[in-house]
């Protein structure tokens, strides 16, 4: 294998839609999927001598992100910009911002690298800054439509430092962030919306070369594997373009995830000079220590916290404990579902949730997360497994019926007739009409082929519908 | 001057206004006074002065997240140069 020339280097900004009830400065809804226009105040319309008024709950939810990132800065004293740009989609011509005030400043994750060690990700900045309407192409022919319900919808922009060296370390990066907004609660997340957005500058340099190459700016990256798609392309254009004896040019490159390439953005260079002033209409944000600390009590476990728990408390397997910890609905199920166990183990619940229950909510196109079925259902369906009322051949079947379902596990169990046979008397009974029946089969197994005693374990599991006991059933065919 | 036909040109795109042929000459004038004013700053010593962002010594107010706004669609539309019954129309935008 030839020696790798070039590095790459990756940062990421991170645009997250904060999960309020109202704007950023307006008290207009902003529940995601109303009719077109239908959210719009006066504000966001720019309609002359309309006022910004600053929602808190966006304050307090970027001093939450700040906290769970450890930043050194979280601003007593943060302002607002003004980003001048014309685009239809923002009516007033700017876009409110903080470019020389930020709430919050130098944070860090860590993030694992290709080796599996773990690697620490510097965050710049978080700002806040307001979203921009949308414009719809397709719907008319010589024209745009503008929709602006999402004009003025607050979000935190998350700047990474430069510090990522390939496509992967940016995915785990951007998988990490999501995660830490969705555990605060902060955002929805949910990519497809639009909810979570990311653009990534890449540029690429001789390996050993201290400076920073040129970088380009990837934007309208709406998941994780485009992401790492959009990346690995611009990565192999750019060294394409310096072996050839090209320059890397800095701009704004829009991935297509049809075409498979990055292409440039022109309309984005012409206009990038965007006259940043502080904002006259806003007055500094001004808070204090007390303030910053009465957030720390929202800041919940985090997953990397909750899967040393998992590992130590209950002897989960990494793979389970990471599975669970990652996502929050889960691990909220998880947690509740333990709380209510009595002979049953975690690790077996652990077990059970990620296999048969998640497969189960697959076959349903939903998530675990749905809640279709309840802690105190899931607890009780293994509890009755542990104390041998059921197999867990049953318990999966009993499963697919709690699947919207009010009835408890116990009541389900009574009117499908499902628990556990371990009635000697009863499974003698069935044995001894097998043997009848099977006399060929039943001489073999006397004469020691194991094979038979399989065959009558099954029989005796089939007339049962999966219900005999199976210990019980080789207790009795031995004593035969 | 101090600032020049080309700069005024410029800010006229960014600002998206039509400065006309027969204009340019009085804005250029005009803006220049205005450079000009605004350039006594620089001949005071600000070493000692904290930036200001506002003339009032007041801090920025809260609001609550609560949603008050009703639906203003119809009235805004209305206003708009070309929309239909859903959508403000503008000449076509597209990357």
């Amino acid at each position: 294998m030839s020696k790798q020339k070039y590095e790459t280097v990756i940062g990421l900004e991170i645009h997250t839609q904060l999960k309020t009830k109202s704007k950023l400065f307006a008290a207009t809804d902003t529940t995601y999927g109303a009719s077109p226009n239908s959210q719009v105040s006066f504000l966001e319309a720019a309609i002359p001598g309309q006022l910004p008024v600053f929602n808190e709950k966006v304050l307090r939810y970027a001093i939450r992100f700040g906290l769970a990132v450890g930043a050194k800065v979280i601003a007593k004293e943060s302002r607002f910009d003004r980003k001048n740009y014309f685009y239809p989609d923002s009516p007033k011509g700017y876009q409110i911002t903080q470019l020389h005030h930020p709430i919050v400043e130098h944070g860090s994750l860590t993030i694992e690298d290709a080796n599996g060690n773990s690697k620490l990700i510097r965050i710049n900045r978080a700002h806040i800054e307001e979203d921009a309407g949308k414009s719809i192409h397709t719907k008319y022919a010589d024209y745009s439509g503008i929709d602006l319900n999402r004009c003025g919808t607050p979000l935190i922009e998350i700047v990474s430092e430069p510090d990522m060296s390939n496509a992967k370390e940016a995915v785990a990066y951007m998988k990490e962030i999501h995660s830490i907004v969705t555990h605060l609660g902060i955002c929805d997340g949910n990519l497809q919306e639009g909810s979570f957005r990311c653009d990534a500058n890449v540029s690429i340099r001789p390996v050993g070369q201290k400076e920073l190459g040129t970088r380009t700016e990837l934007k309208n990256i709406n998941s994780f594997r485009f992401v790492e798609k959009a990346i690995n392309l611009e990565v192999k254009r750019q060294i394409k373009r310096v072996e050839a004896g090209n320059k890397v040019v800095q701009e704004t490159r829009l991935y297509d995830a049809e075409k498979h390439e990055t292409r440039s953005m022109r309309s984005k260079e012409e206009a990038n000079d965007y006259r940043y002033f502080p904002d006259p209409d806003l007055l500094p944000v001004v808070i204090d220590q007390a303030y910053i600390d009465n957030e720390k009590k929202y800041i919940p476990e985090f997953p990397a916290k909750k899967i040393l728990r998992y590992l130590n408390e209950f002897d989960l397997t990494e793979d389970d404990a990471k599975a669970i910890a990652h996502d929050k609905n889960l691990s909220l199920f998880f947690d509740e579902t333990v709380k209510l166990l009595k002979k049953a183990t975690a690790k077996t619940c652990a077990n059970r949730l990620l296999a048969d229950v998640s497969s189960l909510a697959k076959s349903h196109n939903a998530t675990v997360s749905d809640k279709i079925i309840s802690a105190e259902q899931f607890s009780e369906l293994l509890e009755a497994q542990a104390t041998g009322i059921i197999s867990h051949k049953i318990a999966k079947v009993i499963l697919e019926q709690l699947w919207d379902s009010q009835l408890s596990v116990k009541e389900i169990i009574e009117k499908e007739g499902l628990a556990q046979v371990s009635d000697s008397g009863e499974l003698e009974a069935i044995i001894e009409v097998l043997i009848k029946t099977n006399q060929n089969q039943f001489q073999e197994y006397k004469e020691g082929n194991m094979k038979m005693f399989n065959f009558f374990v099954g029989q005796v599991m089939k007339q049962t519908k999966g219900r005999a006991n199976p210990a019980e059933v080789k207790l009795i065919l031995e004593k035969l | 001057m101090l600032i020049n036909r080309k700069e005024v040109e410029q800010i006229a795109v960014l600002a998206k206004l039509a400065v006309s042929e027969s204009e340019i000459e009085a804005v250029t004038h005009s803006l220049g006074s205005v450079v000009e004013m605004i350039n006594h700053i620089s001949e005071v010593n600000t070493d000692a002065i904290k930036p200001m962002a506002n003339p009032m010594d007041v801090v920025q107010r809260l609001r609550a997240d609560k949603v008050t706004e009703t639906s203003n669609k119809p009235q805004l539309l209305a206003m708009a140069p070309n929309a239909d019954e859903d959508y403000y129309l503008v000449p076509t935008v597209v990357e």
